[in-house]
C-alpha cells in the first residue's frame, strides 16, 4: 500500500546521529513491524530539525509532533501510545523552552519555530534528502526549469542583483554584483564553485543543509552557471563531512539519471554537471584563493588580490565562489522574484540567516531568522535564554574572527552592517554566547590559539602577529604581562589588521579590538594581577616585575 | 529532463505521497478511527486497514486519517468519525470495514450522511 496514514521523519543529520539516532531507527522500524504498522505508517530520514542538542529528534505526521532525546527503548511507546492509539508521549515531547511546564505538541506551534522564517532550510527536516522525487515536490528543480526555458543568462543575473542576496559565506558581498563581473567574461571555461569547507569552530550549518537539501545546492549551481555562463561546478567539501559528501554523490547521479545535470537539460541545450572535491580541514582554505590553490593541487596559501577569482580564478579561468547558504537562497529567488525576497528581513540586507547558537545558551543549534532579528531576540527567544541561572557576559557574532559584544548591544539587528559598525560581523553565522562565569582573557586566549594555529604562515603580520597574541593572552592569565601588555596588544592589533594579506590575519584581532573597548577594566586587572571571574589562576609573587 | 511538464508531473507524483506532512490545514476532510484498547479490541485495526485501503483505491489525497483514544462510548467501537471542513463532526458506531469502505464512498465521497450508523451529532 502507498498510501500511509502516518509519517516519522527521523532526523538523521550529524548531530542526531552522533546521538545515536541510528539505533532509534531501527528500533522505531522494529516497533512498527511489531505491532504490524508497516503498511500504515512510514519511516523517512530526514535533514537536520534544528534543536540538535536535543538529539535525537523525530517528527511524527499529519499531527506534526516533535519528540526528542529519545533512546531505542522508549520507540515501543512512541509506536504503541502514538502510532497505535493516538495518544502523544507527553514526556517525550520536545519542550523548546525548557523551564516551561506546559509541552508544545505541534512543531508549528512550538515557540521554536515561531520566529524562524525558513528558506534556506525549507527541506530540511521535511523531505528525504535522498529522494529527487521528494525535493521536486516542493517545487524542486522548477527555478532551473523556469530560468533555462523563460530567462536570459541577463535577467537571472539582473533578479539576483535586484534581491539584494548577499554572501553567507563571511564578507557578505552582494552576489548579483559577483556574478555579473563573470558573466559578460569571454572565455573558453568557466567554473561555479561551492564553498563548502566551513572551517569556522562549532560552525555546521553549510554541512547540515548539505546533508539535509543536497538537491538545493546542485540546482543552484546550475542556475549560477547558467547565469555566468559556466558548465562546469566543483563543490569544495571539508573530508570529515562523510555523510554531506554521500549525500551530495547520491544527489547528483540521481540529477544525471533524471537528466537534470548533463547535456541539453530541459532540452534548452545548456550543459552543466559538477564534481565534489575534499579538503583536508585546514580554516586558511576556506578563503577563495586559497581554496583554488588546493584545488589546482597547491599549498593552501591565499592569493594576493586582485585579480579576483570571478575574473583569474581556478586554473586562471573566471570562476564565481559561493557559500553553500548563499547558493541555497538561489532558487526561491528565481521563482518567487527578486520582490518577494525584498520583502523578508531588512532593507540592505534581505532574507534570512542561518545561525548556529554556540556556548552557554538553552537551545544550542541551527537556526534561520529573518535578518535583522536582535540579539536578545535571538538569545532570549529562540535561543531559550542562558542557561543554569547565569547571566548574560558576551556574544560574539561571525566566529571566531567576529567582535566580542556586551549587553549594552542586546538590541542591535543583526545584519552586515549593524554589526559591523560595533566592531563585529555576521560572517558565516556562528552566534556563541558566553556568561558571566567566563573571563574575558582566558577567552580571547583560546581564540588566539586557534588563529595561531591556523594561520598559513605566509605573511609576517599574521603568522608572528597571531603567535605574540595568543603569548600575550598567555601571560594576562598567568598573572606575568608586563604593564605595557594592553599597549603592546593594541598596537599588534593594528599592525594585522592593516598589512595581512588575507582575511585571516585581517580579522583575526577583532574579537581582541572590541574586548579592548567593551572589557578593557578586566583585561587591564589581569596585568594587575586580578582575575574578577576567578577563572585565571594566578598565583600571588608569580608577576613579573 | 527535456520539459517543465516533465518536471511537473514527477512533482504531481509525488506530491500525493507527501501529502500527510502538510499537517492538519483546515481545508481537509478528517477521518479519525478511535484506536483505544476497547477500539482495538472491537476491530478498530480492521476499520483503519480498511479506510486507507479505500483511499488509495480511490486516489483521495486531500483526506487525513488520524487516530484517538477512548472516548468512553466502549460498547459503540469502533469509533469512524469524519469532519468535512465547514460542517460538524458527525461520529459513527460499530464501525465494520465494510460500514468503513461505505461511509467513504457515501459520506466522505458523495456527501451524504448515513444516518441509522450515527452516534451523535
Ligand atoms: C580565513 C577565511 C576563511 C573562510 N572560510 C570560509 C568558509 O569556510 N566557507 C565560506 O563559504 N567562505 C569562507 N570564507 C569566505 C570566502 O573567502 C568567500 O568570501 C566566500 O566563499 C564567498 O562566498 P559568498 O559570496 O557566497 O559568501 C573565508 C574567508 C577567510 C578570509
Ligand atoms: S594573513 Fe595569515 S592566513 Fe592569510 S596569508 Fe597571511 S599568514 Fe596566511
Amino acid at each position: 500500500m502507498s498510501y500511509f496514514r502516518a509519517h516519522v521523519l527521523v532526523c538523521a543529520g550529524t548531530p542526531c546521529m552522533l546521538k545515536g539516532a541510528g539505533a532509534v531507527k531501527d528500533a522505531l522500524c522494529r516497533e512498527i513491524e511489531r505491532a504490524g504498522l508497516q503498511e500504515e505508517v512510514r519511516v523517512v530520514e530526514t535533514g537536520c530539525l534544528g534543536p540538535c542538542d536535543d538529539g535525537p529528534v523525530i517528527v511524527v505526521y499529519p499531527e506534526g509532533v516533535m519528540y526528542s532525546k529519545l533512546k531505542p527503548e522508549e520507540m515501543s511507546r512512541i509506536v504503541q501510545q502514538h502510532l497505535l492509539k493516538g495518544r502523544v508521549v507527553e514526556d517525550l515531547v520536545y519542550r523548546a523552552e525548557k523551564e516551561k511546564a506546559k509541552p508544545v505538541v505541534s512543531l508549528e506551534e512550538q515557540g521554536y519555530l515561531d520566529r524562524q522564517y525558513r528558506i534556506v532550510l525549507r527541506n530540511c527536516g521535511r523531505i528525504d534528502p535522498d529522494s529527487i522525487e521528494e525535493y521536486i515536490a516542493n517545487g524542486g528543480y522548477e527555478a532551473l526549469g523556469k530560468a533555462l526555458t523563460t530567462m536570459t543568462p541577463e535577467q537571472v543575473v539582473a533578479t539576483v542583483k535586484d534581491s539584494g542576496l548577499r554572501g553567507r559565506g563571511g564578507a557578505g558581498f552582494p552576489t548579483g554584483l559577483k556574478w555579473s563581473f563573470t558573466a559578460p567574461i569571454a572565455a573558453d571555461q568557466k567554473y561555479i564553485i561551492c564553498n563548502a569547507d566551513e572551517g569556522e569552530p562549532g560552525t555546521f550549518k553549510d554541512r547540515l543543509i548539505l546533508e539535509g537539501d543536497p538537491h538545493s545546492i546542485i540546482e543552484a549551481m546550475a542556475i549560477a552557471g547558467y547565469a555566468v555562463g559556466a558548465d562546469q561546478g566543483i563543490v569544495y567539501i571539508r573530508g570529515e563531512y562523510h555523510l554531506s559528501i554521500e549525500r551530495l554523490q547520491r544527489a547528483a547521479a540521481r540529477a544525471r539519471e533524471l537528466g537534470l545535470l548533463g547535456k541539453d537539460i530541459f532540452g534548452t541545450g545548456f550543459n552543466f554537471d559538477l564534481q565534489i572535491r575534499t579538503g583536508a580541514g585546514a580554516y586558511v582554505c576556506g578563503e577563495e584563493t586559497a581554496l583554488i590553490e588546493s584545488l589546482e593541487g597547491k599549498r593552501g596559501e591565499p592569493r594576493l588580490k586582485p585579480p579576483y577569482p570571478g575574473v583569474a580564478g581556478l586554473w586562471g579561468k573566471p570562476t564565481v565562489v559561493n557559500n553553500v547558504e548563499t547558493l541555497a537562497n538561489i532558487p526561491p529567488i528565481i521563482l518567487k522574484g527578486a520582490e518577494w525576497f525584498r520583502g523578508i528581513g531588512t532593507e540592505k540586507t534581505p532574507g534570512t540567516k542561518v545561525f548556529t547558537m554556540l556556548g552557554d545558551i538553552t537551545n544550542q543549534g541551527l537556526i534561520e531568522v529573518p535578518m535583522g532579528i536582535t540579539l536578545r531576540e535571538v538569545i532570549y527567544g529562540v535561543g531559550g535564554g542562558i542557561p543554569n541561572g547565569r547571566g548574560f557576559k558576551l556574544a560574539q557574532t561571525g566566529g571566531t574572527s567576529g567582535g566580542c559584544l556586551p549587553k549594552e548591544f542586546l538590541d542591535l539587528p543583526m545584519d552586515y552592517d549593524s554589526l559591523a559598525e560595533a566592531g563585529s560581523a555576521l560572517g558565516s553565522g556562528a552566534l556563541l554566547v558566553i556568561d558571566d562565569s567566563h573571563c574575558i582573557v582566558d577567552v580571547l586566549r583560546s581564540f588566539m590559539k586557534f588563529f595561531q594555529h591556523e594561520s598559513c604562515g605566509q605573511c609576517t603580520p599574521c603568522r608572528e602577529g597571531t603567535a605574540r597574541l595568543y603569548q600575550l593572552f598567555s601571560d594576562l592569565a598567568a598573572g606575568k604581562a608586563g604593564q605595557d601588555a594592553v599597549q603592546l596588544i593594541k598596537e599588534l592589533c593594528q599592525t594585522m589588521q592593516l598589512s595581512s594579506l588575507c582575511g585571516l590575519g585581517q580579522s583575526a584581532p577583532n574579537g581582541v579590538v572590541t574586548a579592548l573597548q567593551y572589557f578593557e577594566e578586566e583585561i587591564q586587572k589581569h596585568v594587575a594581577g586580578e582575575c574578577p571571574a576567578g577563572v585565571c589562576r594566578i598565583s600571588m609573587g608569580s608577576r613579573a616585575v | 529532463m527535456k520539459s517543465l511538464d516533465e518536471l511537473a508531473k514527477i512533482r504531481d507524483e509525488a506530491r500525493k505521497k507527501m501529502e500527510i506532512r502538510a499537517g492538519e490545514s483546515g481545508e481537509k476532510t478528517k477521518i479519525i478511527v478511535g484506536m483505544g484498547t476497547c477500539g482495538i479490541a472491537a476491530g478498530a485495526r480492521e476499520t483503519m486497514g480498511a479506510v486507507l485501503q479505500e483511499l488509495e483505491k480511490r486516489n483521495l489525497d486531500n483526506v487525513l486519517v488520524t487516530q484517538t483514544g477512548c472516548v468512553g462510548l466502549c460498547e459503540q467501537e469502533p469509533i469512524l468519525e469524519v469532519e468535512i471542513p465547514g460542517q460538524p463532526r458527525i461520529s459513527y458506531g460499530k464501525v465494520s470495514a465494510e460500514k468503513a469502505r461505505q461511509i467513504i464512498a457515501r459520506h466522505v465521497v458523495n456527501g451524504n450522511i448515513i444516518g441509522e450508523w450515527v452516534i451523535n451529532r
